[in-house]
């Protein structure tokens, strides 16, 4: 052979053996078990009636709604093959999927929509019940059509079919029942890919494949074991030992990320949290001096090296936050007063202000042991400008019941966003939602009729394009104002197996479920 | 007949103690800052008046106290604990089936450490000054000063990460369909670190107790007697100085057991072992009210229990300790 020819066969040969993985492993292929992190232990699986966090993990293999969102937030068909918008915008009408079963054989059909969203959530979703007010009515036009007619436009209507906000519910199993009592809430039944089969209270819950799943060939694991593990620690260990192979963002403390991110045959994704978008602040109570006073509220802004607080408390995840909408979430401004690390520019506001050195109170939010270290971190940078500060610890009854009580000077909090200012960010600075009880209630007690005003136009805008202006106009005014102190838009990693492909695909990420995952040979 | 009447006068003593347990923990759950609703509310990522308002009309919480507390109270004379608010099952029910997980945990740990425990103090106290009841000494004085979590961690890092021998965690293999031997091999592994770690405290207190309450009875004039009559040292130290000192061995073993149903809150946790002390936790956090007095009932109980099983046993040991 000549040297040219053996040159040119070798060169052909690495390319071809250089590409050999990528084609394998765009080949989905069925089969296998993956065994994940699930912490704290789910209250329930019924979607409906529980919506925090692992419920939503867990169940979002169980139950589905009628749409899905990509990582820019726009919808995609899931229980909803199409939907229409009528020219005012206040007619929105669904296309259903025909043949989609729930897990008992039942069809799934438009009056299954209308059950859910009219009857169940109505009297069991409190965060879907403020969209909902939104709604005039909902009716089934036939077996696979539906029909919403809102009372007036409403910005974000089409951003509230997901599954943690709209799950659905199977009608004849619930209707005419108490639903919270209802013996089938331990048996959760839904459309979703993995059917519920087996919960071991305090150690794991297990699904399976659902076989009827509406959509052809998928899913394609078998089963999927949900671990309860109460310790940090001992959840990084797991997966170090391979007895777990997914870590669902915030599952470990992030000091642990970069150990195991180093594993061999591991992957790390910050993707799957867009529509959530969690925006971490320092609530301010806006009632009492020195807090009341904009100029101490902002010295406590240039105070803050964020910069920092992300790089060692978060090992490097988050972005530091302009204002009160994340980058991730429609209408976010970046035409806004910025507020970088300047202490002198903050020892220069308290001594205009005349700040007296009282001290403050400040709860810092007991989630962990980086939470732990960030209050720490702004203690230490509101000292170095004068402000005396005294951390106080509580547990998170104590922390929801002080924040409930207005019994604060700043806490720290994060809170989801939603997709939509009208849905994540409003309900933390309009004065209409003033009121003790709630840590997401406007616990700040911030109030200004213009930014009241311009949430509430904002919400009915239509068509989308108009509520820009009337959103750029809000950041630049509450970033003046500064009625809580942003600190980051934080970013929860998952880790996985490399060999686990398509693990996280939408907005909503591992909340989304499995149906698109799949294990390499 | 000394006994009976000594037994009966304890049980009444018992239902009255565990009444007031019942009372005060009411009351003293209450007093911690926060309620369930609130807590609910606060997982559920949103809530508005109607939601906590429902909450606290299902759980009874909106009526006055003193309807709460006679409400739980008649709710226990008939052996009903009520309904966790969270984990949305009766607390019995709870209870039950976290109990086999904490009793394998605890019985073990227990065996462990009264077995070795006693052992390494006789040996200790016969060998007393030499290089062997040092060493026994400063083990056990490690084991004792050591943060029970920081051993936990330390022990999964060698056995289960480095040298692969144990399982880190959980109860048993859970996607793996085991039967037979094959299941309780499978058990037994998962057990070893945590029975060992939370053992090998309880192993150094009674190692201790041991060694110190032989030394001092070996000292006494009944012994010296005994050796005076001739008596090989071995039956010495096993008939007139173990037997004499095992009695506050007993006390400790009987506080002991009466938190084996309590389970181990630590140990637990780390090892994600599946037992009442995680359960008892986790309410705490979540303010669970009818589940953590549930378990404070049942732990009392057996507290309580096992408090009157240690007084008959000293009339046993030593006969000289009258019932009553």
């Amino acid at each position: 052979m000549r040297p040219t020819t053996s040159l040119l066969l070798g060169a052909v040969l690495a390319v071809y053996f250089a590409i050999m993985p990528l084609r394998v492993s765009a080949e989905p292929r069925s089969g296998g078990v993956i065994n994940v992190v699930v912490q704290p232990e789910p209250p329930g699986l019924m979607l409906g009636l529980t919506q925090n966090g692992p419920t939503q993990m867990v169940a979002g293999n169980i139950y589905e709604s009628l749409l899905r969102y990509d990582e820019n937030l726009s919808p995609i068909q899931n229980l909803a093959t199409s939907w229409d918008v009528s020219a005012d915008g206040r007619v929105y009408t669904f296309t259903l999927k025909e043949d989609v079963r729930w897990h008992d054989g039942e069809a799934f059909t438009a009056h299954d929509v209308v059950f859910t969203v009219d009857t169940f959530l109505r009297e069991t979703h409190p965060r879907l019940r403020v969209s909902l007010e939104h709604v005039e009515r909902v009716e089934a036009l036939g077996d696979h059509r539906v029909r919403f007619t809102l009372k007036q436009p409403f910005g974000p209507f089409l951003g509230i079919f997901e599954v943690g906000t709209m799950p659905m519910v199977p009608r004849h199993i619930y209707e005419g029942t108490e639903f919270r009592s209802n013996p089938a809430n331990d048996t959760p039944i839904g459309t979703g890919p993995f059917k519920f089969k087996e919960w071991v209270k305090g150690s794991h819950i297990h699904l399976v494949r659902n076989d009827d799943y509406h959509v052809d060939g998928l899913p394609y694991l078998d089963e999927i074991y949900w671990h309860v593990i109460p310790d940090s620690s001992a959840r990084a260990i797991a997966y170090e030992t391979g007895k777990v192979d997914v870590l669902p963002g915030g599952s470990i403390e992030t000091f642990d990320v970069e150990r195991l991110r180093d594993l061999p045959n591991t992957k790390v994704t910050k993707k799957g949290w867009e529509y959530f978008a969690p925006h971490a602040f320092l609530w301010i109570n806006n009632r009492t001096s020195p807090l009341s006073d904009p100029r101490f509220r902002r010295a406590i802004m240039y105070a803050m090296d964020r910069g920092f607080a992300r790089d060692v408390v978060w090992n490097g995840f988050g972005t530091v936050a302009a204002g009160p909408v994340s980058s991730k979430t429609k209408f976010h401004s970046t035409d806004v007063r910025h507020y970088p690390y300047d202490p002198d520019k903050a020892k220069a506001l308290l001594g205009e202000m005349g700040y007296d050195g009282r001290p403050i109170r400040l709860l810092p939010l007991p989630y962990g042991e980086a939470w732990q270290r960030w209050a720490e971190a702004v203690r230490q940078n509101l000292n170095e400008v004068g402000i005396q500060v005294e951390l106080q610890a509580t547990d998170v009854a104590g922390w929801n019941q002080r924040l409930n009580e207005w019994d604060f000077d700043l806490a720290f909090t994060y809170l989801y966003q939603f997709g939509d200012p009208a849905l994540g960010v409003a309900r933390t600075y309009v004065s209409s939602n003033i009121a003790k009880g709630s840590p997401w209630n406007n616990v700040a007690g911030y109030a200004n009729s213009k930014v009241d005003e311009l949430f509430a136009r904002a919400a009915i805008a239509f068509p989308e394009e108009n509520r820009q202006a009337l959103y750029d106009e809000l950041q630049q005014t509450v970033v003046e104002e500064v009625p809580v102190a942003w600190l980051l838009e934080l970013e929860f990693p998952t880790i996985y197996r490399s060999n686990i492909n398509d693990l996280v695909t939408t907005a909503i990420g591992l909340n989304d479920g499995f149906v698109d995952a799949w294990i390499e040979d | 007949m000394h006994r009976l009447h000594f037994l009966g006068i304890r049980l009444i003593k018992a239902v009255l103690v565990l009444f007031a347990i019942v009372v005060l923990n009411f009351f003293l759950i209450r007093a911690a800052p926060g309620d369930p609703a609130m807590v609910l509310a606060g997982e559920a990522g949103a809530a508005d008046e109607i939601f906590i308002a429902q909450l606290r009309e299902r759980f009874g919480l909106d009526r006055p106290v003193h309807e709460q507390l006679f409400f739980y109270v008649r709710q226990v004379a008939s052996l009903d604990l009520g309904f966790s608010y969270r984990q949305q099952a009766p607390v019995l029910t709870l209870i039950l089936e976290r109990l086999p997980a904490t009793l394998l945990l605890t019985l073990a740990a227990f065996l462990i450490s009264m077995a070795l425990g006693v052992l390494l103090g006789v040996l200790s106290a016969r060998r007393v000054g030499t290089w062997a009841d040092s060493l026994i000494t400063l083990v056990a004085l490690i084991f004792y000063a050591t943060p029970l979590f920081w051993l936990a961690l330390m022990a999964i890092i060698l056995f289960s990460v480095q040298l692969e021998w144990l399982p880190a965690f959980g109860m048993r293999s859970i996607s793996q369909d085991l039967t037979g031997l094959a299941y309780v091999a499978d058990v037994a592994s998962h057990l070893v670190l945590p029975a060992l770690t939370l053992g090998l405290f309880f192993m150094a207190v009674y190692a201790r107790l041991t060694r110190a309450s032989m030394l001092e009875v070996a000292g006494m004039d009944f012994v010296k007697t005994a050796r005076a009559k001739g008596l090989s040292p071995g039956r010495v130290t096993r008939d007139h100085v173990l037997r004499n000192a095992l009695l506050p061995v007993v006390t400790l073993a009987g506080i002991q057991a009466g938190h084996l149903v309590g389970g181990a809150v630590l140990t637990e946790t780390v090892f994600a072992w599946p037992g009442i002390g995680r359960l008892m936790f986790e309410a705490l956090l979540q303010r669970d009210y009818n589940l953590l007095l549930g378990v404070f009932v049942v732990a009392s109980a057996m507290v309580l229990l096992f408090n009157i099983i240690t007084d008959l046993a000293y009339t046993f040991i030593d006969p000289r300790i009258e019932a009553g």
